[in-house]
């Protein structure tokens, strides 16, 4: 099996495994139990909340345990929606936003609040100048990825953030780093954002589990009531064996985040050299892009055609992004693919144990497609 | 671009024949701070330490978070190190001003030229940087009398250094010139302050916590320990004593009379602490108090708990309001954790009714009802004792 979809998600690692087992089985109790039982329980989130904090160079009062990157990104919206958005009714994100970001914004949007969506420049690169100008005094939030999900695209999010919170300091800013967390050299300070959304199962843990970083003296609502676990801004049980998985993850694979992206990158320079003797493959590239995630588009086969005959030969790549299941993607309309190009672009997300071999297999049997498949005009 | 920091000695310059004194054991807690960051170069005149990074590795924004915690030193700057030239400056530092002055308004320039063979005088130098700030940034305008960021430019042997605004150091005196005190740490608001502002006049910090299972849990200890590696950020390491205090509490309940239950209580703590400071020379005591805040806190009953004592018991907060004395336990980052939920030694058996102005003989003659002696012994025998060290 040739693995090429670690964006869409990626196999736990052997850490991650054997703490979730073990929380399961020996470390079940309820957190909140003020037995001595639920203290070990707390332990065991307090000591990834600490692994996770390091992780982004912060302190771990200010990581929030959630269910994932999108329950974080819907937290991380309508909290600021609720703490700033009475009197500041503009949002500014991008056209290129993950779906967690863009619905519950266009929920606002349908309930009052004025969007606006950068859009990718002709090179399809987002210019920080177009975010910092786009901010005013009405504004209440700035929502920005780090990566893109869909091609590996790194958004200028800290040089815009930066500026931003010098003209507006009291704008929110936030960003959804579940594509470069772990896979980039992050740190919340360098970022400059307010609130950062993070996912568990795409950094090799298991998935139901994700945290939002809060910079200190923000304030954040809750928007889902209860015992009032995490401080209060987000209720229910915390899901101990999940949370133990998050942080043997970002443990195991802390200290190889130089070396991961390294190897990525010559991996994906590996793959733009080798597809350049394939006619009809181009793999779509930005002048910053993260190694881990690359674009390809093979002229005039539709992408889920050559996906499910990649799949036939044990090769697993996604269309688009994966959440959208075969719908056309905005994002790939946005940054000024064309009508044929959308229709016939894959998406390769790579890990640290894909290798060469692996590319030179899938370009392989992309020519066989090309040589098989009936073309689309 | 290279950086350095600049860290300007509060009331040390002041002192006489000791300055030498102070300036030492300064120096020796800036380096142990500093040691895990990377390496750094240290030198010191006029009044001024300049710590130098040595590698491009080492974090100078995490070493100036960690100087901030520092006592002894009274003002943090960055500055940039640049060419010993007027092209130089306007080259290196100018732009790598950008973040400050595009935040300011307002600014002037000051010049202090320690190498007098340099060619311009200090009002020259002021006269020119300026110039170069207003072309670089036009929407600057200069105030001489109260700017919103001074520039400070520093012509020194080899090069020149240009700072924009300073940031405020911890203040105080360095920890290790003021002798060795011993804090009763309870778990509440006030107890931590207290032990950071009686270090911050150079004093090193020992802490004492009594705990009483199974009427105090787990967590209360833990979070105790959570308070003093707040304060450790500030203090060094503490030596931390945590004293099994159960049967002592039981013993007061079942024997003493109700309404005294909490000034004998304290009686006690403090003959124990002050026990333990005999056998490790500790000088003094430290306590969170603040006259009249509850009733164990009144002035009589002060004087029922200072009698035990043989040594000082200092009180740093003894007249400051709450609100004031929460001020500092946010600004030290103990409040959060102060206020986690959990029944702590001084909450156990309240007495519903405490006098508030105890007499001394009825007190005694309350605490005599049973003897505490071979409890206490026990207790101190079977003290626990870690070091606690700052997490961040």
């Amino acid at each position: 099996m040739i693995y090429f979809d670690n964006a869409a998600t990626t196999k736990p690692c052997d850490e991650a495994v054997k703490a979730v087992c073990e929380t399961l089985q020996t470390n079940w109790s309820n957190p909140s139990s003020l037995h001595g039982l639920g203290l070990k329980a707390e332990q065991a989130l307090n000591s990834a909340r600490e692994i996770i904090a390091r992780a982004l160079d912060t302190d771990s009062e200010c990581i929030y345990f959630t269910s994932g990157a999108t329950e974080s990104n819907n937290l991380a919206i309508f909290s600021t929606a609720k703490t700033l958005g009475r009197h500041k009714k503009k949002i500014v994100t991008t056209a290129i936003e993950h779906p967690s970001v863009s619905q519950p914004v266009k929920h606002l949007e349908e309930n009052g609040f004025e969007v606006v969506y950068i859009t990718p420049n002709k090179s399809g690169e987002i210019n920080s100048a177009d975010i910092i100008s786009a901010v005013d005094d009405n504004t209440c939030l700035v929502s920005c990825q780090l990566v893109n999900n869909e091609t590996g695209y790194i958004l200028p999010v800290a040089k815009a953030y930066k500026a931003v919170k010098r003209l507006y300091p009291k704008v929110i800013t936030h960003c959804d780093c579940v594509q470069g967390f772990m896979k980039l050299n992050i740190s919340a300070s360098c970022l400059n954002a307010d609130l950062i959304s993070l996912s568990g199962h795409k950094i090799y843990g298991p998935k139901g589990v994700g945290a939002l970083y809060v910079k200190k003296g923000i304030r954040v609502l809750p928007v889902n009531f209860g015992g009032g676990q995490e401080k209060g801004i987000r209720s229910g049980t915390e899901a101990v064996p999940n949370i133990a998985g998050f942080g043997a993850a970002v443990e195991a694979f802390s200290t190889s985040i130089d070396e991961r992206y390294q190897k990525m990158v010559e991996l994906s320079n590996y793959l733009c050299q080798q597809a350049e003797t394939v006619e009809g493959v181009t793999v779509n590239k930005f002048s910053e892009s993260s190694p881990y995630i690359a674009s390809v588009t093979v002229d005039k086969i539709k992408s889920e055609t050559l996906l499910h005959y990649l799949e036939q030969k044990g090769i697993y790549v996604s269309s688009g992004s994966a959440c959208s299941k075969g719908k056309k993607s905005d994002v790939l309309k946005a940054f000024g693919y064309d009508d044929k190009a959308l229709d016939s672009t894959v998406r390769l997300s790579f890990s640290y144990d894909n290798n060469k071999f692996e590319i030179d297999e899938f370009l392989k049997q992309v020519k066989n497609a090309q040589a098989e498949l009936v073309k689309i005009n | 671009m290279k950086e350095i920091i600049l860290c300007k000695y509060g009331e040390i310059a002041l002192k006489g024949l000791n300055k030498r004194t102070f300036e030492d054991v300064l120096m020796k807690n800036i380096k142990r701070r500093l040691n895990q960051l990377g390496k750094f170069h240290y030198t010191r005149s006029q009044s001024t330490i300049y710590i130098e990074p040595l590698d491009d590795n080492a974090d100078i924004d995490k070493a100036i978070d960690k100087l901030k915690k520092v006592f002894g030193i009274a003002k943090i700057s960055r500055s940039i190190e640049c060419e010993k030239s007027l092209d130089g400056i306007k080259c290196t530092a100018v732009p790598a001003l950008e973040d400050t002055l595009l935040a300011a308004k307002t600014f002037k320039v000051e010049t202090k030229r320690a190498d007098k063979t340099f060619y311009l005088k200090s009002p020259e130098i002021s006269n020119e940087v300026g110039g170069m700030i207003l072309d670089a940034y036009p929407h600057l305008e200069v105030d001489v009398h109260d700017p919103d960021v001074v520039v400070l430019v520093e012509i020194r042997e080899h090069n020149a250094y240009v700072s924009a605004g300073k940031a405020d150091g911890a203040g105080g005196i360095p920890i290790g010139t003021s002798g060795r005190a011993m804090l009763l740490l309870s778990g509440g608001i006030d107890s931590p302050v207290a032990g950071y502002m009686i270090a911050k006049r150079g004093v090193v910090l020992d802490c004492i916590h009594f705990e009483s299972p199974p009427y105090t849990s787990e967590r209360a200890k833990l979070k105790v320990i959570k308070l003093a590696e707040r304060m450790a950020e500030y203090t060094g390491r503490i030596k931390f004593r945590c004293v099994p205090f159960t049967k002592i509490q039981e013993e007061i309940k079942n024997n003493c009379p109700e309404e005294l239950f909490t000034i004998i209580m304290r009686r006690l703590m403090m003959e124990i602490a002050d026990k333990i400071c005999e056998r490790e020379r500790i000088q003094c005591l430290v306590t969170g108090e603040s006259i009249g805040q509850v009733a164990s806190q009144t002035m009589s009953a002060m004087v029922c708990t200072d009698v035990v004592a043989n040594r000082p018991v200092f009180r740093p907060l003894i007249g400051m309001d709450k609100s004031e004395i929460i001020a500092v336990s946010r600004k030290i980052d103990t409040f959060d954790i102060s206020i986690e939920p959990y029944e702590d030694c001084c909450t156990v058996f309240t007495p519903k009714h405490p006098k508030t102005k105890p007499d001394i003989k009825a007190v005694e003659a309350g605490q005599a009802m049973f003897d505490f002696k071979p409890l206490v012994d026990d207790a101190i025998e079977n003290t626990s004792c870690e070091f606690i060290e700052a997490k961040r």
